[in-house]
């Protein structure tokens, strides 16, 4: 008995990596404290939320055991479906609040923005890791170009966070897969001498988000009002916050998508200035882990692969905690393993099982 | 650069320059997130330690909000205690224009929740005109039980509108004390301005209404009360979650009235159907124990603003019911004049009362022909004749003896001519004719100037004489209390109801006339004789008490000369307004008044019934079955 106990343990245990998976556990419990208060005490939100990260744990282990070089093969044709998906919507997607993000393939409606978060890094560390060997500037176009169709299809839903979030996971990657240094000077110079044009080819919503954030208080209660109220929030709390359930900001529903996007306003005002930095301690502890697996990862395509979850995930992070404190407009980015939804957690667990995946069969690459 | 250029010759060494090259990159994204966390962590320092103070503020005006509770306004009593304006609770459906969508649609679909009539619509369209769309405004008031249990089960379909249970305002004596009551409404533009400049504003924070006329106006300040602060918790929603503290307003303080409720309300029905005023005041006080203005209204037309089409009814009507014959009406007193002419003769020892003088019917004066109206002239005239059947010759002859000026000098003393400064707003003045008044009043040279001849007939109150009822009743009581006069006041005393202290508004003396006790005794005596065997005295033939009484007539349309006077002749509205002034008991005055019943004739005829009722019920308490006829 005890052995079978023990093989089974070794084999739930065999391809998990304890210091991210402690990390990952840190965060969501962190979340789940956050979430009790912000939704007023409804252990059913809570009770939901931990569902979600049983599935999305589950999910993690699932990935976590699958060999590197089979996600490899993975790559092209789930890049492929996630391209047709995106016209597939851009064709024949429902609206659902202005924007055309869903699609209905019968059984249920899916958002393909979604897979090609994943999709998207995947099949450029595959093209990086096939012409390995012989990587020329045409690559680096090639793979931009990659990039860019389903970045071009998620703006045009539109979608300017996911698109943002795809544009930063492939961005990260071609940095990582070496794009010359005077490339990314001329790029840099070239993006903000089109500024301009970006401006004047931004919806009018996305334009008011970006006026907003320059000046909040001119639209105080349309626009304005999530991140001057998710400010106050934050400003109120202080050094040491008001307390776990005890933000008025939050209990008395002055803070919009409290639970989701603008969680992080509840966990600021009720932790404080002290929350904050042990909030961002955690993170830090769980990218620092992320990274050294990344830093040790055997084959090109694995390095880029991690690299760019690893980064994305540090994206998520900064763009939702900005946005709640008012240095970066609103768009619609959860705070990873914090806000509430199962959608953004298995996709970030995933993520953490491919990481996992990539450290724990190291050897048998190698080998 | 060497990136570009790989060999496949040294591919291990290569990989390895890869490792380290991609370690180098991923060192500087290292690097990166470590910047922006700090960029991150400055924000929180800046937001959560700098900025503290400022955003603690901010969450905390976001979080308490401070409610204004208005005060019970006083209520509004006679001097028995019986209710004059009082206030009740009841429930009101009310829409917030700016949260309904489509305005229209929305009543429409109340109609069919509870009963909306046209009237309710009419005035509902007024009150938006006159408001802010963010203001809460009834669409119904007084809903019943069941009414409201109706629109309980369906609210949820009405977005911006409330059931709210108020406090209304109501006046059971109606019509009856329209004029004295008056009415609160709903404050407007105008009356903020004037709250805000008194620095009263703030109280009215959680007022909707004010007094617009009558004591509801002039002792607004009193009725009001203060206005409690609640600070609640709220929510974004603005819904109060929890009182955090609370000052209770302090209720408005009642009113005590010196008016009988049962006097003035036989006065007002002692008119019938005819259209008049009365006013009665205690000689001993300036009390004013009945003020009655007919036809009147019903105030509480107007508590939640007036529906345009009963606006324009009373507005437009004939009969004036809006106008306040007894304080803004001015009429010329006639005959009523001649017991304070005779006054002026003894005060200024221009006649004595034993003279004689003929009165042959009519009076010459600058071969213009004053008339008196009998057909037997009266022959030889003294002064308590004069005034007991009333001579006009008498009186012709005596303004022309005295003069203009003298006389406006002596009526002046009276309170002929200027505003009572009765405690209620609205008053007319009057007009006193003299020759600088004449002065005043016109532009043209010719105009200015004063004629002799237009002193005879102010003599006998006719010409430029213009008064008040109410200057009437308050020289009537001057005279029934030997020359001592005291303002009219309606308010008896102010009630705090809590400490139950009463602020007594104090009789006010005017002035002491100093009129001699014999020169009051003779023309108090004449005006016992009319009563008794002159004008008035089919009237008061059975009447177990003493009144001293004078009637009169006053012109609506001058005659022509060689003309005479036919009533049934005239069209109604041009027929002369008749006129009685009264004091009993005759000895020891409890009450004086004065009674104008309009276009109804000669004063004894019309006029005098009414005071007899009066009379009769303030010092016998005898309640009348039917309205005064006229004899």
């Amino acid at each position: 008995m005890p052995s079978i106990l023990l093989r089974l343990s070794r084999f739930m245990t065999r391809h998990i990596d304890g210091v991210l998976l402690s990390a990952v556990f840190l965060l969501m419990f962190t979340g789940l404290l956050a979430l009790l208060s912000a939704s007023n005490g409804n252990y059913a939100r809570v009770s939901g939320q931990m569902m979600n990260m049983m599935v999305a744990l589950a999910v993690m282990w699932v990935f976590a055991n699958i060999p590197p070089h089979y996600l490899m093969r993975l790559a092209v044709p789930l890049f492929a479906t996630g391209c047709l998906l995106l016209i597939g919507v851009a064709v024949a997607g429902d609206v659902v609040n202005g924007a055309r993000r869903w699609l209905d393939i019968g059984v249920t409606r899916i958002q393909p923005s979604e897979l090609m978060k994943i999709a998207v890094p995947l099949m450029l560390a595959w093209y990086f890791n096939r012409n390995e060997a012989s990587l020329r500037l045409r690559n680096y176009a090639i793979a931009t170009v990659m990039l860019s169709v389903p970045v071009a299809l998620i703006l045009r839903q539109p979608d300017l966070g996911t698109a943002l979030l795809i544009s930063a996971s492939g961005g990260y990657l071609i940095f990582l897969a070496g794009l010359p240094w005077r490339i990314i000077a001329a790029l840099t110079a070239a993006g903000l001498a089109s500024l301009p044009f970006a401006w004047s080819a931004m919806h009018d919503y996305q334009r008011q988000r970006v006026l907003t954030l320059l000046d909040p208080s001119a639209d105080p209660l349309g626009s304005g009002y999530h991140t001057i109220q998710s400010t106050i929030a934050v400003g109120s709390g202080g050094l040491l916050g008001k307390g776990w359930m005890n933000g008025t900001q939050t209990h008395l529903d002055f803070i919009p998508e409290r639970t989701t996007d603008f969680i992080f306003a509840v966990y600021a005002e009720e932790f404080g200035l002290l929350g904050n930095a042990v909030l961002l301690a955690m993170y830090l502890f769980l990218l620092g882990r992320a990274m050294v697996i990344t830093a040790n990862a055997p084959t090109l395509f694995a390095r880029l692969l991690a690299g760019s979850i690893t980064l994305t995930f540090f994206t998520y992070a900064f763009v939702n905690i900005g946005m709640v404190s008012g240095i970066l407009p609103v768009v619609g980015v959860p705070l990873p393993l914090i806000s509430y939804g199962g959608t953004s957690l298995v996709s970030i667990c995933l993520g953490f099982g491919i990481l996992m995946s990539i450290h724990t069969h190291k050897k048998l690459v190698q080998t | 650069m060497s990136e570009l250029s790989i060999n496949p010759g040294i591919e291990i060494r290569d990989s390895e320059r890869e490792l380290q090259r991609f370690r180098r990159r991923l060192v500087l994204l290292g690097i990166f997130v470590l910047a922006l966390f700090g960029l991150l962590f400055l924000r929180f320092f800046y937001l959560q330690v700098v900025q503290h103070g400022h955003y603690s503020t901010l969450a905390e005006a976001n979080r308490i909000s401070v409610l204004p509770i208005a005060p019970h306004r006083g209520v509004i009593v006679d001097r028995n205690g019986v209710l004059l304006a009082h206030n009740y609770s009841a429930y009101t459906l009310e829409i917030t224009p700016s949260k309904t969508g489509n305005l229209e649609a929305t009543i429409d679909e109340l109609a069919g929740i509870v009963e909306i009539t046209p009237r309710d619509r009419r005035r509902f369209r007024k009150l938006l005109e006159e408001s802010k769309r963010f203001e809460s405004l009834p669409i119904r008031t007084r809903l019943s039980d069941e009414e409201i249990a109706r629109f309980a089960a369906h609210r949820y379909r009405f977005p911006g509108v409330e059931a709210r249970a108020r406090l209304f305002r109501q006046y059971p004596q109606g019509e009856i004390f329209s004029h004295v009551v008056g009415h609160i409404g709903r404050i407007n533009q105008r009356e903020i301005e004037r709250l805000e400049k008194s620095g009263r504003l703030a109280n009215y924070r959680g007022s909707d209404y004010i007094g617009k006329t009558g004591l509801e106006q002039s002792y607004e300040e009193f009725l009001h009360g203060t206005t409690g602060v609640e600070e609640v918790e709220v929510d974004s929603g603005g819904r109060a979650v929890r009182t955090l503290s609370r000052t209770p307003p302090v209720s408005g303080n009642n009113l005590v009235l010196n008016i009988d409720a049962g006097l003035q309300e036989v006065a007002y029905n002692a008119f019938g159907d005819r259209r008049g005023a009365l006013v009665a005041i205690d000689p001993r006080t300036g009390g004013v124990l009945a003020l009655v203005s007919k036809p009147g209204f019903d105030p509480n037309l107007f508590v939640d603003g007036i529906d345009p089409q009963s606006w324009n009814e009373l507005n437009g009507s004939p009969d004036k019911p809006l106008l306040n014959r007894a304080a803004a009406g001015t009429y010329p007193p006639g005959s009523t004049f001649k017991p304070f002419m005779a006054l002026a003769a003894l005060f200024y020892g221009k006649r004595p009362a034993q003279q004689v003088i003929n009165d042959p019917g009519y009076f010459m004066f600058g071969g213009h022909r004053f008339r008196d109206g009998r057909p037997v002239p009266l022959g030889a005239v003294d002064m308590h004749r004069s005034i007991v059947v009333s001579s006009d010759v008498y009186y012709y002859t005596l303004a022309n003896e005295l003069g203009i000026d003298p006389i406006a000098r002596f009526m002046e003393k009276f309170g002929f001519g200027s505003r009572t400064g009765i405690d209620i707003s609205g008053e007319a003045a009057g007009v006193l004719p003299s020759t600088e008044w004449k002065m005043r009043r016109f532009s043209r040279p010719e105009q200015k100037k004063w004629y002799a001849g237009e002193t005879i007939s102010v003599g006998i109150g006719q010409g430029y004489n213009s008064y008040t009822p109410l200057q009437l009743a308050s020289a009537t009581a001057t005279l029934a209390n030997d020359g001592v006069m005291y303002r009219p006041h309606i308010v008896n005393h102010v009630e705090d109801i809590r400490t139950r202290e009463k602020t007594l508004i104090e009789p006010e003396p005017l002035r002491d006339l100093a009129l001699k006790p014999e020169h009051l005794k003779i023309v108090k005596d004449a005006m016992v004789g009319v009563n008794k065997e002159g004008t008035s005295a089919r009237v008061f033939a059975d009447a177990p008490y003493v009144a001293a009484g004078k009637t009169g007539t006053a012109q609506v349309i001058a005659i022509k000369q060689g003309e005479k006077y036919v009533e049934s002749r005239v069209a109604e509205r041009h027929r002369d307004h008749a006129w009685f002034i009264a004091y009993a008991p005759a000895d020891n005055p409890t009450i004086a008044l004065a009674v104008i019943a309009e276009n109804s004739g000669f004063g004894a005829r019309a006029a005098a019934p009414v005071a007899r009722q009066v009379l009769d019920y303030h010092l016998l308490g005898i309640r009348p079955k039917q309205p005064a006829e006229t004899d």
